[in-house]
């Protein structure tokens, strides 16, 4: 049974997402043109969340994808919350005191993020009020720290990380006397989330990410051709200085133990993630919380369930590694997304189909037959190829979208095969998982005139 | 490349005195090349100076020279023969749509078969045969109407079996093909050779040609050609030739009195292979694909394929400046579909190497035929490009009929539909240009339909109510820029369906039609006719009259108020327009022609009128919106809304009045149709145009008024024999051979242009009759229904052509109207046409190969010419115009 083309359509859009920066009447031209995201899931419910928002009371805008693993909630979470933090962390000590104030006196709030959400993109009604309540001691510590220093992109960056993490941390071990926010709060505490998190302010680009998922900078060359640049690393087992920190941060004894079967002690392929306690918490701490904590958790194998060899915690830590990037005009665009695409895909095709399709397919390299021996059965093959490529271009009106159809339909030759497509697309649930992961993708388009423009005012 | 090239395509080469030449670039035009020291000055006057070097300018001062005429330049810019010539694919086929164009090609191949012998050079001339494929039924239909004109030419020519094509081409795949024309006497040329055995030719007979000399721009004096500037100098010269292909537009904007020259270059592709491992015949027949749009021809051992997609790619818009020819880049993506369809034919041609993707720009025009002909504004200034791709197969003939008509006045053929003075300043818009080509390039593959429209560069000039009927369902098609309606869709039809009335067969408008017709034999109907080319002549004193009294055969020295249907003749007699003039006063007159007069009438008057400041002549067509009331009831409606009798004693038939309708004044009404129906033209200034119409229609409600289109009026003019200008009539045509001696008074009291030849006519008889044929029996509904070109044969034997067609909803039958000839049965020879020859002969049309028998009629069916006027003033004219 196949899917016809309109089914695969069906399927490929219904998450998708896009959002064109409105243009202001020239003061506060915004060096991102807009941006294009979609989902596509593998897991039943999908455990990829992602966000966008402009900041409010500073410049720039975030966007973030965000992997969760051993459930959704935690991904859930963090992708509600990490951005606040941020912004928070962002925004200088008069701003902080004018909020305090407005909140304390009862006076309206100023608004501190607008979000670009699609309508799957829900946030939790019930925990708001936690939420905000964490958020607002983050701020009154921030209040009460006053450095009196500017804002520094990259340390706020990991302050905010740190503390989200640590509130969810924190929120775990104190409960809650709602039954159901307990309950909440804990699932959110032991599953995980990986986080890549971009913020863009006129050339300055900061990437921070934590995990596996990765942010990608699209070139294009001085001949029209496309390359990628890597605006973060991932950790996990195949980056030698994260396993090189790992091992560092605990004792020698433990070396063997600590990384297997490219797993964090056997377990967790990210490295570094939100949540996930059962990889930060002393044995007795976890003890402690699932046994007061409600019959679900206790009954739940999972969560019960000790890392061996754990001797040392914590093994994991949600500190990102922050990149920084001044653009430049040749900097199209900007990737992020969860590993689900990267497995599939190389960086290099990523940036040619990225770029062809924001282009247009008008860059495609001429052939030239030259002095080469070529038979017109050849040429013929080529020029097929080459024409379905640009024919997959037209049906698609989101990058995301044309990205993931690549992901999920190409065929040995780079071009998308619709039969491959139908079929990846029409897998039972059960069997998804084990064909493909959630993929999650954003994609920013940057302006080049105002980038170039801000260059030489620098 | 470009030098390879050459080498390619040609086994010998223009031998020059100076080699130096041959290491520069061929299409420099820098001033700086004086540098370059030349061997031959050029000469300081001529009297026939030719731009361009190809194919054209070649066999123009070929023809020129051996008709007599010595004091010949020939300039190329770069080296002769080294523009699109060069890259010329080199098919010479004569399976052409257009008469003309098969009569160009015909020639062509005929002189290309000898040049060799006759020069010297080597042509390549291979006599291979070409083979048109169809893939669908109506292709085939295409393809026999192709076939008849070109057997009853004497061009042989067979339509066979998709078998049958296998047999003659070993490499084809015939799976999806349900026939195909063999054209056996088609050849291949190396066109760069020809074109240098030309110019060969021409040398030899005192032409002197400069290569690597430009022409920057030509010198006018007094509406005269007078010389040319170069970048080597001035060459004083009384005829200019501009035969420099895609180059011609911006040459003919160079000079201070521009020349419009509407064509357009696209870029045009074709396929080199290496030969096969058993390489291909040279006599192995060219394949022609239409509907795959490619074209095959054996070359070296290997193919040449090339085609025309359906996007092209138009270049050079902005000018020459942009890009050099040999610098065009390949393009194979844009080749794809071209390659595809290739394979698709011929499946074998896989393992075949590459050699190379050949960028070969061509020039197109707005119409898809070439340009040829004087400049209407510049005299002595001749034009020769524009050939749609078909430029060595039209090379020959092509340049024979330009130069006789520099030294004989007017070609030995009809090429008014090639004639330069078809178009005017209005189709030079580059952005024009850029578009109908576009349109044009891919319509040289596409089914050659009746009755299709441009669809490109339209809504160009309008009536004031072309909203108006648009909002009523108006079908448009356009002549000379002028959209014009074809019929009305009445409310309720589907759109959809209507717009796809592209068939052989009866057409969807059908019914549509006949009900427009139906109300115009029985109530009124309204037809814009706006588009007529409309003049005002008037002088001080008595200058206006003697003038037209000479140029005109019909005698216009009748009371004012009188209308006056007249043709404005040539020496020969022949029709060069067909019009009606109305004597508004004593010293003025009103002319009236068919809309794609403008140019050429108004070209052919000014060069003939006496040069005195009191006699002036007026372009006034955008001035007027012309209305057409045709039917019983016209007089009705118009005598409501003027309150003024329009009874016959008060307005006779070919009459015309200034007269107030509704509240709008100084409308012209003229009591004439062009149909033969009862009925008024009304002339009425634009601002006053929706007024009249909206009076019109609500006051003949009553009477069952309604719009109707264009092609009711065809219909109804051909049921009653009335002949077009353009289409029936042309310049080889002469009054008395049309049955309209009563339009010309020879006894006038005066000399008037072709008197002679129609005097002589009268005494001596005439060699063709202008015919009506009736068809017996065809079926409306089942066969293919005739169109024009079709040939007519009298017991058996081929007597001429049919020149338009339509059906007779009152006769319920065909009607076709044509030409009949006499051709002695032993040698040929033409004869003189009886009354009793026509009459007893038992007739055939030739429809896409099918006979039908038709019925010969020399006078129409005065039973339909059914008027409330009074018999006697029921005019019996054969006149009309569309």
């Amino acid at each position: 049974f196949y899917l016809t083309p309109p089914q695969v359509n069906s399927i490929l859009k219904a998450n998708e997402y896009s959002f064109k920066v409105p243009e202001f009447d020239g003061k506060n031209v915004s060096s991102v043109l807009g941006f294009d995201s979609n989902q596509l899931p593998a897991n039943a419910p999908i455990e990829d969340r992602r966000s966008a928002a402009t900041c409010l009371q500073t410049r720039g805008m975030l966007l973030g994808v965000f992997d969760g693993h051993a459930g959704f909630a935690c991904a859930q979470a963090v992708s509600e919350r990490l951005f606040y933090y941020i912004a928070v962390s962002l925004l200088p000590h008069e701003t902080l005191l004018e909020i305090e104030n407005a909140v304390e006196s009862g006076r309206a709030l100023l608004p501190i993020l607008q979000w670009h959400k699609h309508p799957n993109d829900y946030f939790s009604k019930e925990a708001s009020k936690l939420y905000f309540n964490s958020l607002r001691t983050y701020w009154q510590e921030l209040i009460d720290l006053n450095s009196g220093e500017t804002t520094d992109v990259k340390e706020a960056l990991i302050n905010a990380f740190k503390r989200l993490d640590n509130d969810i941390s924190l929120e775990a071990q104190v409960g809650d006397p709602n039954s159901f926010l307990n309950y909440l709060v804990l699932r959110v505490a032991f599953s995980g989330a990986t986080a890549c998190v971009a913020h863009v302010d006129g050339v300055d680009l900061h990437v921070a990410n934590t995990g596996d998922s990765r942010a990608m900078l699209g070139v294009q060359e001085e001949d029209g051709s496309w390359s990628a640049v890597n605006l973060s690393y991932d950790h996990n087992a195949q980056n030698e200085h994260e396993v090189e920190r790992v091992k560092r941060e605990h004792p020698k004894s433990e070396e063997k133990s600590l990384v297997k079967q490219d797993r964090l002690l056997g377990l967790l392929m990210p490295f570094r993630a939100f949540g996930d306690v059962k990889f930060k918490w002393s044995i007795e701490l976890q003890k402690r919380v699932v046994e007061s904590g409600p019959d679900q958790l206790n009954d739940n194998e999972y969560t019960k369930f000790i890392p061996p060899n754990y001797h040392t915690p914590p093994y994991l830590t949600a500190e990102p590694e922050v990149i920084h990037h001044k653009l430049r005009p040749q900097d199209k665009f900007l990737v992020l997304a969860t590993d689900g695409l990267w497995e599939t895909m190389h960086r290099q095709d990523v940036a040619r189909i990225v770029g062809e399709y924001l282009t247009g397919v008008h860059h495609q390299q001429p052939i030239a037959v030259g002095g080469y021996k070529v038979t017109l059965g050849q040429m013929h093959g080529l020029l097929t190829e080459r024409r379905a490529r640009i024919s997959s271009v037209f049906e698609d009106q989101n990058a995301a979208t044309h990205l993931i159809r690549h992901a999920v339909g190409n065929n040995e030759f780079g071009t998308v095969d619709h039969e491959r497509l139908s079929k990846m697309l029409s897998l039972p649930e059960e069997l998804a998982r084990m064909y493909r992961d959630d993929i999650t993708i954003i994609v920013v388009q940057f302006n080049s005139h105002v980038i170039g423009a801000c260059q030489n005012e620098d | 490349a470009a030098g390879m090239f050459l080498r390619l395509l040609s086994d010998v080469r223009w031998q020059v005195a100076n080699p130096k030449w041959r290491r520069m670039t061929c299409s420099q035009r820098s001033t700086s090349s004086t540098a370059e020291p030349h061997p031959v000055s050029l000469p300081a006057q001529a009297q026939v100076v030719i731009c361009g070097g190809g194919i054209m300018g070649t066999s123009v001062a070929y023809h020129l020279s051996k008709m007599g005429w010595k004091d010949i330049v020939l300039l190329e810019q770069g080296r002769l023969a080294a523009g699109t010539t060069r890259f010329c694919a080199g098919i010479v086929s004569t399976a052409r749509h257009v008469s003309i164009e098969r009569k160009m090609a015909n020639y062509s191949n005929k002189l290309y078969q000898q040049l060799e012998r006759e020069t010297g050079v080597k042509t390549g001339y291979v006599k291979t045969g070409s083979i048109s494929l169809a893939q669908t039924q109506d292709r085939l239909i295409s393809l026999k109407r192709i076939a008849s004109s070109l057997n009853v030419m004497g061009i042989p020519c067979e339509i066979i079996t998709p078998k049958q094509v296998a047999q003659l081409h070993p490499l084809i795949n015939i799976h999806d093909l349900v026939g195909a024309m063999y054209v056996p006497e088609d050849a291949l040329v190396s066109s760069a050779n020809v074109s240098l055995a030309l110019a060969t030719a021409a040398s030899r007979n005192g032409v002197r040609i400069h290569e690597r000399t430009s022409v920057s721009h030509v010198s006018v004096q007094k509406g005269r050609v007078t010389g040319v500037e170069t970048d080597r100098g001035q060459i004083q010269c009384q005829y200019f030739v501009n035969c420099a292909g895609q180059w011609a537009y911006e040459l003919g904007h160079s000079g201070e009195e521009p020349v419009n020259i509407p064509l357009h270059a696209c870029e045009h592709f074709y396929l080199l292979t290496h030969p096969l491992k058993e390489p291909l015949a040279s006599d192995l027949p060219t394949i022609v694909d239409p509907d795959g749009r490619i074209y095959i021809r054996n070359w070296q051992g290997g193919i040449l394929s090339g085609g025309f997609e359906k996007n092209p790619k138009p270049l050079f818009t902005e000018g020459r400046n942009q890009l050099e020819i040999q610098n065009l880049q390949e393009d194979w993506d844009h080749f794809e579909p071209l390659l595809s369809a290739l394979l698709r034919r011929m499946p074998d041609l896989e393992a075949l190497q590459i050699m190379q993707l050949v960028n070969c720009p061509e020039s197109f025009t707005p119409d898809m035929r070439c340009i040829m002909g004087e400049s209407p504004t510049v005299r002595g200034y001749f034009v020769l490009a524009g050939m749609n791709s078909a430029g060595i197969s039209y090379g020959g003939g092509a340049g024979k009929y330009l130069a006789e008509w520099m030294v004989d006045g007017y070609p030995s053929e009809n090429v008014w539909p090639l004639d330069l003075k078809r178009f005017g300043t209005l189709q030079s818009s580059r952005t024009f240009l850029r578009h109908r080509v576009m349109e044009v390039m891919p319509l040289m593959c596409d089914l050659k339909v009746p009755r299709w429209d441009f669809q490109t560069g339209r809504q160009l000039r309008t009536s004031p109510l072309y909203d108006r009927l648009d909002a009523q369902g108006a079908r448009w098609m356009e002549k000379h820029g002028f959209e014009r309606v074809k019929y009305f869709v009445p409310p309720g039809k589907d759109l959809l369906d209507l717009d796809q009335s592209k068939t052989f067969y009866k057409p969807d408008w059908f019914d549509i039609v006949g009900s427009e017709v139906k109300c115009c034999k029985e109530a009124v109907c309204v037809i814009d006719m706006s588009s007529f080319t409309k003049f005002e002549i008037s002088s001080a004193g008595d200058q206006a009259l003697e003038s037209l009294q000479y140029l005109f055969s019909n005698d216009l020295d009748v009371p004012v108020g009188h209308v006056v249907h007249t043709g404005m003749l040539n020496e020969k007699g022949g029709y060069e327009n067909d019009c009606s003039i109305a004597r508004l006063s004593k010293r003025s007159f009103f002319m009236i022609s068919p809309t794609d007069q403008q140019v050429h009438c108004w070209a052919w008057l000014k060069n003939r009128l006496p040069d005195d400041s009191s006699l002036t002549m007026e372009d006034v067509t955008w001035k007027y919106t012309a209305l057409n009331l045709i039917g019983p009831r016209a007089v009705d409606v118009l005598s409501e809304l003027s309150y003024a009798p329009i009874t016959p004693e008060h307005f006779p038939s070919l009459f015309c009045k200034e007269m107030s309708v509704g509240y709008a004044n100084g409308i012209r009404v003229m009591s004439i149709t062009h149909t033969g129906e009862p009925g008024f033209m009304l002339y009425i200034p634009i601002e006053y145009a929706l007024h009249v119409y909206n009076e019109v229609m609500n006051m003949g409600q009553k009477y069952g008024i309604r719009n109707a289109g264009y092609y009711a009026l065809r219909s109804l003019r051909i049921e009653k024999f009335f002949a077009f200008w353009g289409q029936d009539l042309d310049a080889f045509t002469t009054p008395m051979e049309c049955g309209r001696e009563f339009q010309v008074k020879l006894e006038k009291g005066m000399q008037f242009v072709g008197q002679e030849a129609l005097l002589e006519q009268k005494q001596n008889g005439v060699y063709k009759r202008f015919t009506m044929f009736i068809l017996e029996d065809h079926d409306t509904d089942m066969d293919l229904w005739p169109w024009w070109g079709e040939p007519i044969f009298r017991n058996g034997r081929y007597v001429g052509k049919t020149t338009s067609s339509a059906y007779s909803y009152t006769l319920e039958r065909h009607v076709c109207l044509g030409f009949v000839q006499h051709f002695d049965e032993k040698t040929g020879e033409e004869l003189v046409v009886t009354a009793d020859f026509i009459n007893q002969g038992e007739y055939e049309i030739d429809i896409a190969g099918q006979r039908f028998q038709a019925k010969a009629k020399l006078y129409p069916f005065s039973s339909l010419f059914t008027h409330r006027r009074r018999k006697d003033e029921v005019e019996l004219s054969g006149y009309q115009r569309e």
